[in-house]
């Protein structure tokens, strides 16, 4: 992360909750770059499950996606294909115009390049928050310790996390966990990140503090996939929204028109569950 | 009771029993230092993702947890030594004592792979997708962030391998190491067969005050290093 945060904050300590802007922001597709993550064909099952059929999806760069379905749809195990850590059975995953490799060290470099946020954290549990962060810069890119240190701690801080950073982390809420997350994954520069319901497993409360981390993020330009059903979120600052359902994408639409006018029967169907509370 | 006093004292004067237990200590120690290497290498093996290497791994703790000790320690000394000629020192109790290490490290490094595979169980999975995703491959995340949350996991798995290993070192008799207890206890049964209760008594007690410590750390320790999440 070079780019300062576009919500200029004076207090040391703030995270990044100042009122965003309207939510027209993003949402024109001329300010997005090339292709970034390419899926063509894919396909996977687990067992006689067919949970990915014949997925096309290019996400360019700086583009924030949002993709939502009811569960079961495959939509966390598309988003977590795009780092192999599930295999695909047939098509193609490439990043940055690399295919994803099989296995071992390339597979790892490429990895370093895609941060990721889990739905339950995943906080390496035996490490300080601290330690957290600087592990992959340190041991996967080989920054000198000093500076990974410095940086975390800057990371930390945007994240609001500043004054926490020698806990351990099960001494942090679930929401302060996840923003750790997000700066342990942002620690590494990654081209790209992927949320795999980063609110799903929260409180309430935690779920803003949070959102408003990855809107932040959103608006720096950052390339975002993100599984999700804050439907907040995706008005905020999303430029698409990819439904699916059944394993398949069903219907994509910027985030206004999806929400108002879903044009698939299934979209419809889910939406008038979701938002009838 | 004084009767009973002066035949311990009897026993303690004419043989070096302290000196006997020592030498199961010294066996115990090297021993567990080889399984624990041993052990943790075939650990790796089993959780690794080349299916040769988990192969490999599997077929020997099924080999050696299922052979009994005393036959893997004649076979080392009647088989290695005797027939393939195989010296590990140069006199004879070094060697002896050296094969018996052997013995008791492979026989015990595939209850401490298990007991290793029982801590990894402990490790959330979530724990090695995250160090996968930052982009540490198998051997770093295993080594930075599975492994030592592992060792915390399966610390009173270990203290129970560690305390079979303790009596089990006594199975070195059968590898011709002549000055452990099992030994000394067959000696002072042939020479002062009518106090048999107390030599009996003499290297129960011992191996009870070796052990109960180890039980009683361990399960301290396991409680001091448990993971919180």
């Amino acid at each position: 992360m070079d780019a300062q945060p576009t919500t200029p904050s004076d207090a040391p300590d703030a995270s990044p909750t100042t009122p965003s802007p309207p939510p027209d922001a993003p949402s024109r597709d001329d300010e997005l770059g090339p292709p970034l993550v390419e899926l063509h064909g894919v396909n996977k099952h687990f067992g006689d499950l067919h949970v990915l059929r014949d997925i096309d999806l290019t996400v360019r760069r700086g583009e924030v996606l949002v993709v939502i379905g009811p569960s079961g749809s495959g939509k966390s195990t598309l988003c977590r294909a795009i780092n192999r850590l599930e295999t695909i059975d047939t098509g193609t995953i490439a990043i940055d115009g690399q295919p994803l490799p099989e296995e071992g060290k390339e597979l790892a470099r490429l990895r370093a390049d895609v941060g990721m946020v889990f739905q339950s954290f995943n906080l390496f549990a035996h490490k300080t928050i601290l330690d957290n962060v600087t592990l992959g810069p340190v041991k996967v890119r080989r920054t000198r310790s000093a500076e990974a240190k410095k940086e975390a701690l800057a990371l930390l801080d945007r994240v609001g996390i500043g004054n926490q950073a020698d806990k351990m982390p099960a001494q942090l809420s679930g929401g302060q966990q996840q923003r750790v997350a997000i700066a342990r994954a942002l620690a590494m520069h990654p081209k790209v990140m992927l949320f795999d319901e980063p609110t799903s497993a929260l409180d309430p409360e935690m779920i803003n503090e949070v959102l408003d981390v990855m809107v932040a993020l959103a608006k720096e330009g950052m390339t975002m996939i993100v599984v999700t059903h804050e439907m907040g979120f995706a008005r905020k600052a999303a430029h698409r929204v990819v439904f699916m359902a059944d394993g398949q994408i069903v219907e994509e639409a910027p985030p206004e028109e999806f929400f108002t006018n879903p044009k698939s029967h299934r979209a419809q169907d889910f939406l008038s569950k979701i938002l009838t509370h | 009771m004084g009767d009973y006093l002066s035949q311990f004292l009897r026993l303690f004067e004419s043989y070096d029993v302290l000196g006997a237990f020592w030498v199961n200590i010294q066996l115990t120690f090297w021993a567990a230092i080889l399984a624990l290497v041993v052990g943790t290498v075939l650990a790796l093996m089993r959780i690794s993702p080349i299916p040769s290497l988990q192969w490999a791994g599997a077929t020997y703790v099924t080999l050696f947890r299922n052979t009994p000790l005393t036959i893997i320690m004649v076979f080392l000394t009647l088989g290695v030594w005797g027939q393939l000629k195989i010296q590990l020192a140069d006199d004879f109790p070094s060697n002896f004592f050296r094969f018996a290490v052997l013995g008791l490290a492979v026989y015990h490094a595939a209850f401490v792979c298990e007991a290793i595979r029982s801590g990894v169980n402990t490790v959330p999975i979530g724990q090695a997708e995250a160090a996968r995703a930052i982009g540490l491959s198998f051997l770093p995340a295993a080594r930075i962030v599975i492994l030592p949350q592992a060792f915390r996991g399966s610390v009173a798995p270990l203290g129970n391998v560690l305390i079979a290993l303790i009596k089990n070192s006594t199975v070195a008799a059968a590898a011709g190491v002549a000055t452990e207890t099992s030994s000394l206890m067959k000696t002072m049964i042939e020479f002062d067969s009518d106090v048999i209760i107390a030599i009996f008594l003499t290297f129960a007690i011992g191996y009870v005050i070796l052990v109960i410590p180890v039980g009683l750390a361990t399960t301290a320790l396991s409680r001091r290093l448990a993971v919180k999440r």
